[in-house]
């Protein structure tokens, strides 16, 4: 428990992180640092894009597989590190 | 009594018989019958039923009470599913999941921190419309049929609404000829362009049209006749809202431009209407009454223009004055190297507070600037007239004019060139482009009238909506440029 916050919190305090979310496999946040309705919105739409995403990948080159997803946006940069159970997403405002 | 007598007699004779023998008498028993029965047996039963058991009660409730509660529904499902997955030992296998991710997040998230890849990057998705469209072609069946001209066009202060006025623009004569003015809604379904969703009449040929900036239902309307009117299209049964009527007070030249300029009290807006003749009122709206009342008046005075020669028939709109007295006025300030011709048109850069620009039959577009008589720049727009010119709401340095030839050309003054940037409105002979108007809410929206009585409603391509980077600069150097 101690050490799942630890990370967490050393993920936080980098450089113009806004916000974590630790999603589970069925698409549902079990923690975040944001308010819950932005991390239910992010977690399911995330969940989505990451899962198609990995798709994209697998269905190019069998044997290549989804390590990591970053999204680019106006105002933000937001990285996705997939796996089978868990998905954390993190925020990041680059420009800060 | 009778009785006693017979009894007698039966003695004596007894008496008789005794004395005459002896005679044995049988005995005879008599039971007794009091003493009988003795042994008689005697029976009997006896029967007892247990004692019943009688019991009552009774109950009444005096007072009811009935209470009720309800509850709201829970935002979220998974709100819960957090709370409990928070109270929850951790999932298995989430901190191995952590530790395995965590090192290579720190490394993106430093990396992001420090890198200036996308610095002054901009993507430029609306680059896929590059195209010019056109997506309705609005007439009116009747107004085309009689050859009647669209003179004026507005949007209203949605976007959704584009109000059209038909007239005529080659016709000098004094006329009572019928006109109409035909509203459309764009967001309506099932819009039909040959079918507008209102009509209204007009005794004459209408001239000018101004859709109020703050009410939708409300349009502004100049006549041939010289008359104002403002329409409330929201009543059906008298959508005329104020008219100016014809006093001495009004026009009596056709108005060629109606507009609506904001009042000194916050939130009010006058009518200013301009008519050949050089006179510009300025009236305000008396709904009560029914009747748009004059509050100023401007004149351009031949005398006061320094040089002697027609500088037009349109003034700005923005002249500048204080003070309400109907007499007639003569503010004009500061005049601009004539023309060649009659100016039809001129405009107010929404972008710098000096820039205008001005065009008229000699088929050149003129950027002034306010301070200085002589034209910035000088584009050649057509050889045939130009009917009117407007700024872009949304790029300072985009400005669009109708032609006579029908084409509506747009310019770019952040080209290097001075060619259009796009010609819409193929046209064709004989159908002269008299009117454009820029939607302010959609901005890829631009509108056309046309001689042959149909409105063009066309879609921008993308760069000549978003604005560029450095382009309110360069507006700015356009105006700061000095011309001897």
């Amino acid at each position: 428990m101690a050490e799942v916050d630890d990370t967490l919190k050393r993920i936080e305090a980098q450089k113009g992180v806004i916000g974590t979310i630790v999603v589970n496999a069925d698409g549902i946040p079990i923690r975040t640092t944001l308010d819950n309705s932005t991390a239910v919105q992010y977690a399911g739409l995330l969940r989505n894009l990451t899962m198609m995403a990995r798709s994209t990948v697998r269905d190019i080159d069998p044997q290549n597989d989804l390590t990591f997803l970053r999204i680019r946006s106006k105002k933000h940069e937001v990285l996705v590190a997939p796996e089978n159970d868990f998905l954390l997403i993190v925020i990041q405002n680059p420009c800060e | 009594m009778s009785f006693c007598l017979c009894y007698g007699i039966v003695f004596d004779k007894t008496v008789e018989d005794n004395s005459e023998a002896d005679e044995a008498l049988d005995s005879v028993s008599i039971q007794s019958q009091w003493r009988k029965s003795q042994q008689s047996a005697q029976e009997s039963r006896g029967c007892q039923t247990k004692a019943v058991h009688r019991a009552e009660a009774e109950i009444q409730t005096v007072s009811t009470t009935i209470t009720g509660t309800q509850t709201e529904p829970r935002h979220q499902a998974t709100e819960q599913l957090l709370q409990q997955n928070h109270n929850e030992l951790e999932s298995p296998g989430l901190k191995d999941f952590l530790q395995r991710v965590e090192d290579r997040v720190i490394r993106e998230l430093v990396r992001n921190a420090k890198s200036h890849a996308f610095d002054g990057f901009q993507v430029n998705w609306e680059d896929h419309s590059s195209l010019v469209s056109c997506l309705h072609r609005l007439q009116h069946p009747s107004a085309v049929e009689r050859g009647l001209h669209v003179t004026s066009v507005s949007w209203s202060c949605t976007g959704a609404v584009i109000a059209c006025a038909y007239g005529r623009i080659d016709d000098g004569d004094w006329s009572t000829e019928r006109s109409y003015v035909c509203t459309w809604n764009l967001d309506r379904r099932g819009l039909n362009p040959k079918q507008a969703d209102l009509v209204f009449d007009t005794p004459t040929a209408v001239t000018a049209l101004s859709c109020h900036p703050n009410q939708p239902a409300l349009i502004a309307v100049g006549l041939y006749s010289g008359e104002v009117l403002v329409w409330d299209t929201s009543r059906t049964q008298d959508p005329i809202l104020v008219q100016s009527g014809m006093s001495a007070d009004s026009h009596r030249e056709p108005v060629y431009q109606v507009a609506w300029v904001p009042l000194q009290k916050k939130g009010e807006f006058g009518v200013l209407s301009a008519s050949s003749g050089g006179r510009v009122l300025l009236w305000t709206l008396d709904s009560d009454q029914g009747r748009l009342v004059l509050i100023d008046a401007y004149a351009l005075v031949r005398q006061q223009v320094p040089h002697s020669s027609c500088t037009g028939f349109k003034t700005l709109a923005a002249a500048p004055t204080e003070g309400h007295s109907v007499t007639l006025r003569a503010p004009a300030v500061f005049s601009f190297r004539p023309r060649s011709g009659p100016v039809h048109s001129v405009h107010c850069s929404p972008f710098h507070r000096n820039l205008f620009v001005s065009a008229g039959t000699d088929g050149l577009a003129h950027i002034h600037s306010l301070l200085q008589a002589n034209p910035l720049l000088s584009l050649r727009v057509s050889d045939s007239y130009v009917f009117q010119v407007q700024w872009s709401p949304t790029r300072p340095l985009v400005f669009a004019a109708a032609t006579g030839q029908g084409e509506v050309q747009i310019f770019d003054l952040g080209r290097r060139s001075l060619r259009p940037a796009a010609i819409i409105e193929p046209g064709g002979v004989g159908q002269a482009a008299t009117c454009l108007a820029f939607n302010c809410q959609n901005h890829n929206l631009l509108a056309v009238g046309k001689t042959d009585g149909t409105v063009g409603v066309w879609q921008l391509s993308g760069d000549l909506m978003e604005q560029k980077p450095r382009e309110s600069s360069q507006l700015e150097q356009i105006a700061n440029q000095a011309v001897g």
